[in-house]
């Protein structure tokens, strides 16, 4: 039943094409509610036990001849990651609801995207997975270069030619496990016994490649610059779901398939994560767009769940698969504001500008959405950033302590830049009203509107929910890691 | 040659040659309207000389032509499929096997479409004999397709050469065209030279023509110094037709120059059949020279020879098609970049490589013909074909819009599309092809090569959907040919689309049919 998240988000997609222009938000919303609901029951119905193995949901020949099926299957994992990507794609569209031209193609390519990453996320034949990994590059093209604001059709293309680089790596990778096993099914080759000098090098190609995605330093240089280029539905969907695509797809078949070429990178992976978190961290404190604060704090919280999965025990992969969740909620809460319920209204991103306003008084919710979104990003307790960061860094206590050292560094910077960002745009000392505001005649009519309040609290909801009980998600994640083949 | 003494069943040759014998019929047919037509219309011109009888005489006159060529062409397909699954004639000039078949009836759909193309194109002025020449081109590459002697494979190469010169220089009032005819003329005749001279010498070393017996008296005998000579002269014959670095230097020039759906068959059906006939050679005639490309093994043979055209094709082709503003340029030097992805699954010599070659290059024709179709509504609409002729085409024509997306991503081989297959395919065929991952190499080149690939089509992306129109649109006057020709290129977008979702329809029938 969980496949029809797929499927209705495709059909929806094209049904918007049909009709005119007027409807295409309200399909688009109806569309990724049922995928939400979808989600939410399979999360509610489906045995706990069932979710520890990656168990069949649909398995049809598609191409004999060349071993492709179209094969999915689920597993606590990515029941996780379908019930994040069903809560940030409503909440996507609850912020795009003021979208004022060319809806339908807005709503068609963002269905797209959403429809792509249930895809990565369900399925379990590795030619599948790659086409629905692809699939998703070229949407978040067209909904940035025609929608977006600053410097979009640069911010655009240098994000696709990344994502399609980092797509190379992983063609490549792919590849080769597929002419050396001679099957593309991930639980088969799950099982298949690659040689170990093969997987010294087939396992950084397929990582790295699958890592672009994922943001991990060096190559995270498109993330800051998409982010801010990008409509905010484009950066929260970036930040909510497609990163996560790149970190889940490393997990589930760059580190099944090839363990023992883990077993010789993982500290090599650490080292990149603990650079990107602490380096990312630095280069916003320094940032004067609020849009670029919040993509840095993107890279950031990804270099956790990297770190997360560089550990190889299971407290730290499901901590890892926890921060996917986190953040996916947390960044699109985060995008939210910045860019609709400010940037909309003040036409200013600038944090000097916007520390003028007094913004605290003039939009109170926005305000009040942002100290929960920062405190969820700074790792207050309570919230489910809290939950997976500390996960995270009490099983990367065991295999790497200097990490953790570090790390602590690094935190201390996120919660430098978050409060700067959260002082400088909220609460800042109203000195002169600056003319540009003053001059706007809607200025005090424009309150937040219903359709962002929903979303805004969908968000709000789902990160406390999940910080203040994360065991109902970790019950579901750490049974499905432990019979991970990594881990043995 | 001593099949010519044994009696010949005439009626047999008909039987197996009557698709053939319907497509020449329905060209002479074609040829005798536009005749007709003309000699109406230009006595009509001395009584009347008013130039909207001339203007409306000619559109009828494509209109019936084109029909008559359509219906020709639909009934040759259904001969096709009344054929027997295998037969062979004169020690295999003529030979009928599910492989010939299948790719009688892809080159016929390619021509169809070429046909409709036709309709809407007014500069030409005796359609009759445009169409009447398509025809005998598609004559050409039937018989290619369906030949495995190297005599009658010449034949097809210059039936089919001669009927694409005159179409790539068809439009006497353009003078691009002419340069473009001129240019695929000289070209093309220097690589049939080379092409005859590389036969004769394998001839003169194995006595034979024929395919199978060529291959059986490399086996026997080790190579010559002549011998070689010959295979590498033969290659280059057919490395300027399917315009493989650094014998592409006609393809911008004829992509650009030549009526629209001159070039569009000139990129399509040629290139199938070209590559079909190419590797029945490789595998078939010379397998036992194969020699090895692997990285670690490599051996003289045909195969280094074809992958260093493969690797040039694929660099040159991509790295130049970054700096083009002109689209029909930019797809000729992406078709340099494609040729070279192709012959990677001819390098791997596997039968599944040959047959992920014929996929892709099958697939590849189908989308440049839609690919053609989009521009030349954009031509006839804004009177040029470069990028800022693109610009803001998804605001006044959607459909057109959504239809060229789907061709370029598939160029690019972004999934769900047919490209996105057919690259997996082919390139999974060469990896597992070369042993101990020796042809990693090429496949890693071809797969930097696609990543390139994706800026420039990306860049005409960008012009129809994101670009603001720079340009006044005339509007157009001839809405009801826009209509087929919109019908046209949506039916091949169609099948780009249903090709990806269920490649196996396609691709099951080409492994079938290889085996």
């Amino acid at each position: 039943m969980i496949a029809w998240t797929i499927y209705l988000t495709f059909a929806g997609a094209i049904v918007l094409l049909l009709l005119p222009g007027v409807f295409a938000r309200w399909i688009a919303l109806l569309t990724t509610l049922a995928g939400l609901v979808l989600g939410i029951v399979a999360f509610v119905r489906t045995p706990v036990a069932d979710l520890a193995h990656f168990t069949m949901i649909v398995s049809l020949p598609w191409v004999p001849p060349l071993g492709m099926n179209y094969h999915l299957a689920i597993d606590g994992v990515s029941l996780t990651m379908v019930l994040v990507t069903g809560i940030s794609a409503v909440s996507t569209v609850l912020f795009s609801w003021d979208v004022d031209r060319r809806q339908r193609e807005f709503f068609f390519w963002l269905l797209l995207v959403v429809g792509g990453c249930y895809g990565v996320f369900l399925s379990a034949d590795l030619f599948l997975l790659f086409a629905f990994y692809e699939l998703v590059i070229v949407p978040k093209y067209f909904l940035i270069a025609i929608f977006g604001s600053t410097n979009k059709e640069y911010g655009a293309m240098k994000l696709t030619l990344y994502s399609f680089f980092g797509g190379m790596f992983v063609f490549a990778g792919i590849l080769v496990a597929y002419a050396t096993a001679g099957s593309l099914d991930l639980n088969q080759l799950a099982q298949f016994h690659f040689a170990p000098e093969l997987q010294s090098w087939a396992f950084p190609v397929l990582f790295l490649g699958f890592a672009v995605l994922a943001g991990v330093w060096p190559l995270h240089t498109w993330a800051p610059t998409g982010h801010v280029a990008a409509p905010t539905a484009g950066s929260m969907l970036l930040a909510g779901i497609v990163m996560k695509l790149g970190a889940y797809a490393g997990l589930r078949v760059a580190m099944n398939l090839f363990p023992e070429g883990f077993q010789m990178w993982s500290k090599w992976i650490a080292v990149l994560a603990v650079i990107g978190i602490v380096y990312a961290a630095a280069a916003a404190l320094r940032q004067h767009d609020l849009k670029f604060v919040v993509g840095y704090s993107s890279v950031s919280h990804m270099g956790f769940v990297l770190l997360g999965l560089a550990t190889a025990n299971v407290l730290g992969v499901s901590g890892a698969v926890l921060q996917m969740f986190s953040h996916g909620v947390v960044a699109a809460l985060l995008f939210a504001v910045a860019g609709r319920m400010l940037y909309r209204r003040t036409h200013t991103r600038e944090l000097d500008a916007l520390s003028g306003m007094n913004l605290s008084r003039a939009l109170p919710f926005a305000a009040f959405t942002f100290v929960i979104a920062s405190a969820a990003s700074m790792g207050i307790p309570g919230f489910s950033g809290f939950a997976a960061e500390i996960t995270i860094l009490i099983a990367a206590w065991k295999t790497y302590p200097i990490a953790v050292w570090i790390t602590g560094a690094g935190m201390v910077l996120v919660a430098a830049f978050t409060l700067r960002a959260l002082v400088k745009s909220f609460f800042g000392e109203v000195r002169v009203q600056t003319g540009r505001v003053s001059t706007d005649a809607d200025w005090t009519e424009q309150s937040i509107t219903l359709a962002e309040k929903c979303g805004a609290c969908l968000l709000m909801f789902a990160t406390l929910a999940v910080g203040l009980y994360p065991k109902i998600l970790l019950d579901r994640i750490m049974p499905a890691v432990e019979t991970m083949r990594f881990l043995k | 040659m001593s099949f010519l003494a044994s009696t010949v069943s005439y009626l047999e040759l008909l039987r197996l040659a009557s698709a053939e014998a319907v497509v020449v019929i329905s060209s002479l047919v074609v040829l005798a309207i536009g005749l007709v037509n003309r000699r109406g219309t230009a006595v009509a011109e001395v009584s009347s000389a008013k130039p909207p009888t001339r203007a409306a005489g000619t559109a009828a006159a494509t209109g019936w032509c084109s029909l008559v060529a359509a219906l020709g062409i639909v009934i040759a397909i259904g001969a096709v499929l009344m054929l027997p699954r295998s037969a062979s004639l004169f020690g295999g000039m003529v030979v009928i096997t599910p492989l010939t078949s299948l790719f009688k009836v892809i080159c016929l759909g390619l021509a169809f479409f070429t046909v409709c193309l036709v309709r809407s194109e007014k500069s030409l002025r005796n359609p009759g004999e445009y169409l009447a020449i398509i025809l005998l081109a598609t004559i050409g590459l039937m018989l290619l397709v369906g030949s495995e002697e190297l005599l009658m494979i010449f034949i097809g190469l210059e039936l089919l050469g001669l009927s694409l010169y005159v179409l790539a220089a068809f439009d006497r009032t353009d003078v691009r065209s002419a340069e473009a005819g001129l240019k695929y003329f000289l070209f093309g005749s220097t690589s049939s030279a080379f092409t005859l001279f590389g036969i004769s010498l394998i001839y003169g070393m194995s006595g034979a023509t024929g395919l199978a017996a060529i291959s059986s008296k490399l086996a026997a005998a080790p190579v010559q110094p002549l011998l070689a000579t010959g295979i590498i002269m033969t290659l280059i014959g057919f490395a300027f037709k399917i315009a493989a670095a650094p014998f592409h230097l006609w393809a911008p020039d004829a992509y650009q120059g030549a009526p629209i759906p001159s070039a569009a068959f000139i990129a399509s059906g040629s290139k199938v059949a070209s590559f079909v006939v190419l590797g029945k050679i490789v595998l078939v005639g010379f397998a036992p020279v194969h020699g090895n490309a692997g990285w670690h093994a490599m051996a003289a043979g045909w195969s280094p020879i074809l992958a260093a055209l493969a690797a040039f094709s694929i660099l040159i082709g991509n790295l130049a098609a970054l700096a083009q503003t002109n689209v029909r340029r930019l797809l000729a030097y992406s078709a340099v970049a494609h040729g070279g992805y192709t012959l990677l699954g001819l390098v791997a010599g596997s039968r599944d490589g040959f047959s992920a070659t014929l996929f892709y290059v099958a697939v590849y024709a189908v989308t440049l013909v839609g690919a053609f179709g989009v521009v030349a509504v954009v031509r006839s609409e804004t009177g040029g074909d470069d990028l800022r002729n693109f610009s803001g085409l998804a605001g006044r024509a959607p459909l057109l819009a959504g239809c060229m997306a789907v061709f370029m991503l598939s160029l690019a081989g972004i999934p769900p599309l047919a490209g996105f297959f057919g690259k997996f395919y082919l390139f999974s065929a060469t990896l597992r092809a070369g042993g101990n991952y020796g042809l990693l190499w090429l496949v890693a080149l071809a797969l930097f090569g696609s990543f390139v690939s994706l800026y420039y089509y990306l860049i005409v992306l960008k012009a129809i959907f994101v670009d603001e129109p720079s340009l006044t649109i005339s509007s157009s006057p001839h809405r009801s040919s826009d209509l087929l020709q919109q019908i046209t290129v949506a039916v091949l977008a169609a099948a780009i689309l249903l090709l990806g979702l269920m490649p196996d329809i396609l691709a099951a029938r080409i492994l079938a049919a290889v085996s």
